[in-house]
Formats: structure tokens, C-alpha cells, sequence
């Protein structure tokens, strides 16, 4: 494999003695930790840990009480989902979010909007700018159902198709953005094996073929210790491991909060 | 344009003798008509035969600077895509010989034919079929290049012995330039006797054989059966059946080249349906699986529509069954019947044939296995020329051909153009004798002989019987036609055909040779039967769960009884009625070796894997526990087991056939 020759880059992203509370829940306590460029990079804990807090702190939808997030050299204290978006992140989610009544191609075109520029009433009368953006954006899309092989379902409206496509098309929505930092919410909850091992595949050509950094949830171990370069562990909103796949399953902390050791 | 028509010999007035040959004329006289389209980022992307030309002399040029000489064998593998096609064409312009590969075979299967062709050139389609070929290469000295045509995934892949097929084509462009007259010559050179393609066929007992089959063989073949049925450079066709089976060779490259017409590849092989209603091709080929589950799926979703379009479709379908064969055969048909038939050509058998893609078909034909008379019927009911042909890769893919005005179900018809056929007096064999002849099996002289007869005559393998009217009808496969220990004749296919003719039966295997009755597996047809069983709330886990239901095994055991009654009214085969029978836990299946990659049944594997299962079939039992080793698709292992219910069914006395 092409594992060993990848080049994996300076600090993209540096999360900051993170503080996260809803009332009295505390659901992050001072956790720091970075993302490299071109890395895979995985968050795992128990149910509860704060995983999915952690990735909608960095997409701007919580603002964490404590600390600093660091994008690209700039420190960022609060920021807007869609200002997020627009500097290069995007991501899945854990319970499929995707516009159930549109098709395929109409989700992934989606992702394409904050690159589009022409206006409601240049797209209303179509031709000429739009038209031409139209056609740029489409090819765009095309070619990551290509990417993708969901060439069958192009034009099936996502509400009819099964949970593993689903989770397929959502990831090619966040490909149509163009992201560097592409956020995955559990991308493999309820598949099956062979669903499993296509979207492996998938997470890596992404991560090999664009260069796209990777920050992902997971609960499979196989899977995490598999494709991650990288594996930040969580408990209790804290985190308590951190380091190349083989570390982390031989880390005591980490085998005592999988297998329920007392707190 | 004028077209000379070809000799009654299948020979070519102009004296081209090879493919290359037809294809470098198309360059010129039909230079701007489509010749090939493919379905890329969502649109139609088509080559006009001048491109083809040169995309084929580039890949030639290609070849040649990278060391492929006249007679040396290019191994293809891959998914219908043009550039394959293109490369069956440049391999034979150079005087090489395409080796097609199926593209689902497992990298043991490539390597004994890649071993056994003596292949130094290997085009893969994509990264797994290049992966596969990796994993074997050495244990493959002969091989030397492997080429490949799409580039995804392949950017680490750093062996000099792998060449992408773009930059191979414009090292070939180069090549050509400096060497101007290198392709004409060479194309020049090549000769009707030259062998044009090496199909291994898939055997249903042991290795695979490769088939040579000559230029002659092809071009006199595809020019009689181009004759036959009127097959014009305006005809489409899409291009889904596995290039390994010649088949595809035979239709989507030699008659393509020959009449002209335009071969559409579809986008994925899981897009073939979408594909075929937006190509709307007007010549197809189909095993009757593909029919079957097409009707399948039509009557499923009928099941799910409205009330009034339920009764619409049933009451024109009805009309269509009464009138629409006759109609389409020219013969007479009340007035009453002809009007309510135009009205649901409108209302019905219009709409249905634009969402199948058959509209503009006029030409569709089925084989590799018998096909269902109710399935045959509908679609010929709705106004598809569907038609049965008979063959073999031996002879060049047809021996029988359906003709426009006499089709029957049960029959596959007269012996085609160009074609003798006898029938053995002692073994009840078909023999043939055709321009068609295959040369010879790829270094097996023996075999060779034994299916060549030195006055030319070939063994098909196949027993059958010519109906008064001179049409052929097929019983079984020659050797697997036995004897009841009473005396009787026993031909398991015969049965299992009118078995598997059931939408719940997906495969049946009848056993009885030297035993007193017979018996039969079942395996039953999962997207049937498990819309019947949530139509009935049956609640069901898994396909051996399913397999296993009382309730499944009262369904089976009606299509059985029914069959018996058939039978029994047939004085001939009276004695294979089926006294007993199981269905099977696990679907039979390739990748295990109980089906042929054409999905033919592999009877010896199958009686020696589950030798037990037969004996519980005789012994009396009605029950017993199986363990298997089941290989799950992603090549992991696992045991399975489970109580498998053997039930009894009722036979009938032989009786005279009423009518």
C-alpha cells in the first residue's frame, strides 16, 4: 500500500485546552490535540465521551466555553457553521442529514453552493453564466459519483435508497466542497462488512487521491486501527490517549475505559 | 451506399478476409458514423468509426514498439469498455490473438488460462483486475507487460512492466509516424486462416478449453447471420455480456465491425437497465435470465400499483397473450381483438417495452440455457421479436437460428444458415458441419479429436430430436443423459428446465441416474419468494431461514406436482417425475465451483460436495443436519449448519396426452 510513502504535513488544525459545558454537563474538559495535513486521523471513546461534541466544536456549531481553535494559523474563539464551511471544512453526520426528496445528484450538487456565484435571477433565465456554471459544477459532481461508483442511483431520490448508499451519497456532498478538512461522524455506523470495507476504501483514495485531511469517528476498532495514522481517545470528556494505532492498544488508560474499569 | 451483399458461402465480395480489414473500410465509407458510445460523467460520449480507426492503429503502433508480434496472444480483461474492444482489434491487426478473460474470475482462473495461452501481453481494465493479475505474476514467466486503461488508483504502482494504455497509444501514434506504412502492411498480411480469437470456454467438467476459432470462421458466420436477419449499419446495440464469452466477441466486435453498426457500452455494469431504456437499442441479446428477471421485476411492481392499472395491465396483458403473437407472426386475428390490441399498445405494452428500453427493438434474441414458455410468450405477446438460437463457441457461436415467421418456446429451431445438422442414431447426439467449424482446441490435440470428426463433423455434446417441422429440439447434455435403474430414460436438464420455469425456483438439480426414482435440490429464488413471504407476513431472517419454511416448502412442492403432472403426460419422460426433494440452505453459487461463470450447473461437483444430501434423499429420511464451509465474498471463512427437511411429492401414473 501507499501508506508508508505518504507525507504527512504541518499542523492544519490545533484544538487548545478545549472547554465544552451544556448547564452543569461538562462534555469536554481541557482537551488539546492537532491534525496534521494529509493525515487520517481518528477520535474514538465510549458512548457519552464528547466525540461528536469535539467535531462540532471544530465545524464552529458549538462554541466551546475555554480555549482556542487554531485553522490554519488563525486562532478562532466563535465561528458560524457556514463560515466554516467556506474556509475548507466539511463534513457527515451521524444520523444521515441529506435532503430526503432530491436525488443523488441534487444532494452532492448541494455541496457545490458556496462555490456557485450566479444569481436567483441570472439562474431563473439560465442561460448564458449560469448555464456555463451549471455545467462546470455538474461535471464537478459527476465525477465524484464516479469516485464513488453510485452511477445507479444518479437520479434516485436518496429517501428510497438503503442506509450504506446514503451514507455514501452524504459522503460525496462533503467531497463536492472541496474540503481540506473533512470531518466524518461515524461514516460506518450499521453497515454491513462489505459496505464497511467499500467505504474504507473510499476514506483512503479520498485522503490518498485529494490530499484531503481526515478527522473521523468511529466506533469499529478494526476499522480505526486499520486506515487512522492517528487515534485521540476520549472518556468522559476528557482525552486520554493519543498516538499512532499500535500505542493506543497497548495505552492501560484506554483498555479501562473500553472494557469499564471504575472512575 | 451500395453495400455488395456477402457470397451464400458468408464470404466477402471485396476479399476481406479478417475484422481489421472491414474495420479499416468502415474508416473510410463510414467514416462519420458512430461506431461506438459510451456513458462517461453522465453523458453519451460516441467515436465515429475514422476515430476508432485510429484509436486502434495507435494501440497497434503501441503494441508493436513494445515487442508484440504476429501471433502472439494480448489476455483481455475487463468490463465492456471500447478501449478493450479497441485492443481486440489492434492485437488482430498486428496478427495477434485476443485472449478475453471473464472479468469476475478469481486470480486462479486468469492464471491458468494466462499460463495456459502462453499470454506475454495482459490489458486489465482497472486497478483490481491489474491487482489480480499482480498476485499471480509470478507464477507466470511468460507474461511480460501488463497494460491498463483506466488510471484510477494506480498512481503508486511504480513496476516497469506496467504501462498505462494512454501513454502506449501515443507511443504508438509516434511509432506509426515514424514507420508510415507499418500498419498497412501488416494489416496486409493477415489472413483469413489466421486464428482471430482464442475463447476459453467455461466447461462444466474440468479445465477450461480454448477454442481457436479462425477470421474465416468469424466473418463467414457473422456475414450469413447479418443476411439472415437484416442486420444494417442502423442498427444499436449495448454491449453488457461478458467480452469473454464469444458471444459478445461475435456481436458487440465482428458483426459491429462488419454491418456497421453503432455498440453502446453501458456506465457501470450496475447501470445496464437505465442504460438500455436511454439507448433503446434495436438489436439485443439476452440470456432468458435476463427476461426472466425482467418480467419478474414488471409483475412485482404491478403487485404494488393501484387497483385500475392492476386490472388494466391484467386485462390487456390478457388481450396481448390471445392476439399479440399472432399479430407479430402475421397471422390472421379478429377484428375485435385487433382493435383492443392497438388500444393497449397505447395504454399498456407502449409504456411498459419505453421503460424496458424495447421500443425500437426489432431483433432480440435468447440462449446459453432453455427459456421459460411463459416468459417467452410475454414478450412476444407485447410485440418484441424475441426469438431462440442455438450454438456453441465450437461453431462460432450459432448452429440454430429462429426464424421471423415460425418461433416456437420449445423448440430453438432449423438449422441456421450455412449449417448442417445430423442427429446420431445411437446416442441421440446433435453433430454439425458449418463454415464455422472451429479450428481446433488451444494445444489439445486429443480433445481436439475427439469432438473433430476427420470428415468434419463436430460433436455439440448435446442430445436432441428434430420435430416434424424440421425444428431442433435440445433434451439434455449428451452425457448427462441416463438411465432409471427401471429401464427408463432420464434427462435431469429436461426437468430442471421445466423446474426452474417457476419465478420461485432459482436452480434445481435432479438426480435418478441408476437409481430407481428421481430426486431433486431446489434452490429457490430469493427476490420471489421473499416478496411472496412479506406479502404473507412470513417473517424471515436469512436465505437459509427463508429455505427452510414450512410454508416455502408447501409452495415448491406445488411447482413439483405440477411438473410431475407434465411429465407424466409425456410417455417418454414419464419416469423422471420427482419423488422427493430438499431445498438447499445456501444458494449454489460460482465462487464455489458448483455453477459455471455462465451459470450452467457443475452436476459432478455438486453430486460429490452433497453425496450425503442424495443419499438422505433415497434413504427415507426426513431430515438431515448439514455442515458446511461456506466462503462469505469477502474470501472469509465460516462454518455453517443447519437441519434440512427432505419432503415427499406426488406422482402421477403415466397417461396419454390429451389433444
Amino acid at each position: 500500500m501507499s501508506m508508508a510513502q505518504k507525507k504527512i504535513g504541518d499542523v492544519l488544525l490545533k484544538v487548545d485546552n478545549i472547554s465544552l459545558s451544556f448547564g452543569g454537563v461538562k462534555a469536554l474538559t481541557d482537551i488539546s490535540f492537532e491534525i496534521r495535513e494529509h493525515e487520517v486521523l481518528a477520535i474514538i471513546g465510549p458512548n457519552g465521551a464528547g466525540k461528536s461534541s469535539m467535531l462540532n466544536c471544530i465545524n464552529g456549531f458549538y462554541h466551546p466555553q475555554e480555549g482556542t481553535i487554531t485553522y490554519r494559523g488563525a486562532a478562532r474563539r466563535q465561528m458560524r457553521p457556514h463560515e466554516a464551511a467556506s474556509q475548507g471544512i466539511a463534513r457527515t453526520f451521524q444520523n444521515i442529514a441529506l435532503f430526503k426528496g432530491m436525488s443523488t445528484l441534487d444532494n452532492i450538487m448541494t455541496g457545490r453552493l458556496l462555490k456557485m456565484k450566479a444569481g436567483l435571477l441570472s439562474s431563473a433565465i439560465y442561460k448564458g453564466p449560469a448555464e456555463k456554471e451549471q455545467i462546470v459544477h455538474r461535471e464537478f459532481c459527476e465525477r465524484i459519483i464516479d469516485f464513488l461508483e453510485i452511477e445507479a442511483i444518479r437520479k434516485v431520490p436518496v429517501g428510497r435508497l438503503p442506509y450504506g448508499l446514503q451514507k455514501r451519497v452524504e459522503l460525496g456532498r462533503a467531497l463536492a466542497a472541496e474540503p481540506s478538512l473533512l470531518l466524518l461522524d461515524e461514516p460506518m455506523a450499521g453497515m454491513n462488512l462489505e459496505e464497511k470495507q467499500d467505504m474504507c476504501r473510499f476514506i483512503l483514495d479520498v485522503n490518498d487521491e485529494f490530499g484531503t485531511t481526515i478527522c473521523l469517528i468511529e466506533h469499529d476498532m478494526g476499522v480505526v486501527m486499520d486506515i487512522s495514522d492517528r487515534v485521540v481517545v476520549l472518556d468522559y470528556g476528557r482525552k486520554i490517549g493519543d498516538g499512532v494505532p499500535e500505542e493506543i492498544k497497548g495505552n492501560q488508560a484506554v483498555i479501562d475505559a473500553y472494557l469499564g474499569v471504575q472512575h | 451506399m451500395s453495400e455488395k451483399s456477402a457470397l451464400p458461402d458468408g464470404r466477402d465480395p471485396l476479399g476481406r478476409d479478417t475484422i481489421p480489414k472491414f474495420l479499416a473500410y468502415n474508416a473510410v465509407h463510414r467514416r462519420d458514423l458512430p461506431a461506438m458510445r459510451e456513458k462517461d460523467l453522465g453523458i453519451w460520449q460516441s467515436w465515429t468509426w475514422g476515430e476508432v480507426a485510429g484509436r486502434v492503429r495507435d494501440m497497434a503502433g503501441g503494441l508493436a514498439a513494445l515487442g508484440f508480434r504476429r501471433g502472439d496472444k494480448l489476455a483481455i480483461v475487463g468490463d465492456n469498455r471500447p478501449e478493450l474492444y479497441w485492443a481486440v482489434g489492434a492485437a488482430q491487426a498486428l496478427g495477434g490473438i485476443p485472449v478475453p478473460i471473464y472479468q469476475d474470475s478469481v486470480a486462479e482462473e486468469m492464471q491458468f488460462v494466462i499460463d495456459h495461452a502462453e499470454v506475454r501481453f495482459a490489458l486489465a481494465e482497472n486497478q483490481e483486475q491489474v491487482d489480480k493479475l499482480l498476485s499471480i505474476r509470478d507464477r507466470l514467466p511468460r507474461l511480460e507487460i501488463i497494460l491498463y486503461s483506466d488510471p484510477r488508483g494506480m498512481r503508486h504502482y511504480d513496476q516497469p512492466f506496467l504501462k498505462a494504455l494512454d501513454t502506449v497509444m501515443e507511443q504508438g501514434a509516434a511509432h506509426n509516424a515514424a514507420h508510415p506504412d507499418f500498419f498497412d502492411a501488416e494489416l496486409a498480411a493477415g489472413s483469413g486462416s489466421d486464428i482471430s480469437i482464442i475463447c476459453y470456454t467455461s466447461g462444466t467438467t474440468g479445465r477450461p478449453k480454448g477454442v481457436m476459432l479462425s477470421h474465416d470462421n468469424v466473418v463467414r458466420s457473422a456475414n450469413l447471420a447479418i443476411a439472415f436477419d437484416n442486420i444494417t449499419a442502423r442498427d444499436e446495440i449495448l454491449a453488457y455480456l461478458p467480452l469473454a464469452w464469444v458471444g459478445d466477441n461475435f456481436i458487440s466486435y465482428a458483426e459491429a465491425t462488419i454491418a456497421g453498426f453503432c455498440v453502446n457500452c453501458p456506465e457501470s455494469a450496475d447501470t445496464v437497465l437505465q442504460d438500455l431504456r436511454e439507448i433503446g437499442p434495436t438489436y439485443f441479446f439476452a440470456p432468458p435470465r435476463i427476461f426472466e428477471n425482467l418480467l419478474t421485476t414488471v409483475m412485482i411492481r404491478m403487485e404494488d400499483a393501484s387497483g385500475f392499472k392492476r386490472r388494466m395491465f391484467h386485462f390487456f396483458i390478457g388481450v396481448a397473450k390471445r392476439a399479440g403473437r399472432n399479430i407479430l407472426e402475421g397471422k390472421p386475428v379478429a377484428l375485435t381483438d385487433r382493435l383492443l390490441y392497438a388500444l393497449g399498445d397505447l395504454l399498456v405494452y407502449g409504456p411498459l417495452k419505453n421503460v424496458l428500453g424495447m421500443t425500437r427493438l426489432r431483433l432480440a434474441y435468447t440462449a446459453g440455457e432453455a427459456i421459460g414458455p411463459d416468459i417467452f410468450d410475454f414478450f412476444r405477446a407485447l410485440g418484441i421479436n424475441l426469438k431462440q438460437l442455438y450454438g456453441q463457441t465450437e461453431s462460432t457461436v450459432y448452429l440454430c437460428l429462429q426464424t421471423d415467421a415460425d418461433v416456437r418456446s420449445d423448440t430453438v429451431g432449423p438449422p441456421g444458415p450455412g449449417i448442417e445438422l445430423r442427429i446420431d442414431g445411437d446416442s441421440g447426439e446433435v453433430l454439425y458441419r458449418s463454415p464455422g467449424v472451429f479450428v481446433g482446441y488451444f494445444k489439445d490435440e486429443a480433445a481436439t479429436a475427439e469432438t473433430k470428426t476427420p470428415d468434419g463433423w463436430v460433436h455439440t455434446g448435446d442430445a436432441g430430436v428434430f420435430t416434424d417441422a424440421g425444428h431442433l429440439r435440445i433434451i439434455d447434455r449428451a452425457k448427462d443423459v441416463g438411465r432409471l435403474t427401471g429401464g427408463a430414460l432420464f434427462a435431469p436438464k429436461y426437468v430442471e428446465n421445466k423446474l426452474k420455469f417457476f419465478p420461485s425456483i432459482k436452480e434445481a438439480v435432479v438426480f435418478g441416474h441408476e437409481r430407481d426414482h428421481a430426486t431433486a435440490f431446489i434452490n429457490i429464488d430469493l427476490g420471489a419468494v421473499g416478496s411472496w413471504a412479506e406479502r404473507n407476513g412470513i417473517a424471515y431472517t436469512s436465505y437459509s431461514d427463508l429455505a427452510g419454511r414450512p410454508e416455502v416448502y408447501d409452495q415448491i412442492r406445488t411447482c413439483i406436482e405440477q411438473v410431475n403432472r407434465d411429465l407424466a403426460s409425456d410417455s417418454s419422460m414419464a419416469a423422471c417425475q420427482v419423488k422427493r426433494f430438499l431445498i438447499l440452505h445456501k444458494e449454489l453459487d460460482a465462487d464455489d465451483g458448483e455453477l459455471t461463470r455462465t451459470r450452467k450447473v457443475r452436476r459432478r461437483t455438486i453430486a460429490e460436495r452433497y453425496g450425503t444430501l442424495i443419499e438422505a434423499l433415497y434413504s427415507g429420511q426426513d431430515a438431515i443436519a448439514v455442515e458446511a464451509k461456506i466462503t462469505f465474498e469477502d474470501g472469509r471463512t465460516g462454518t455453517f449448519r443447519a437441519n434440512l427437511k427432505i419432503a415427499a411429492a406426488e406422482t402421477y401414473t403415466p397417461m396419454r396426452k390429451a389433444g
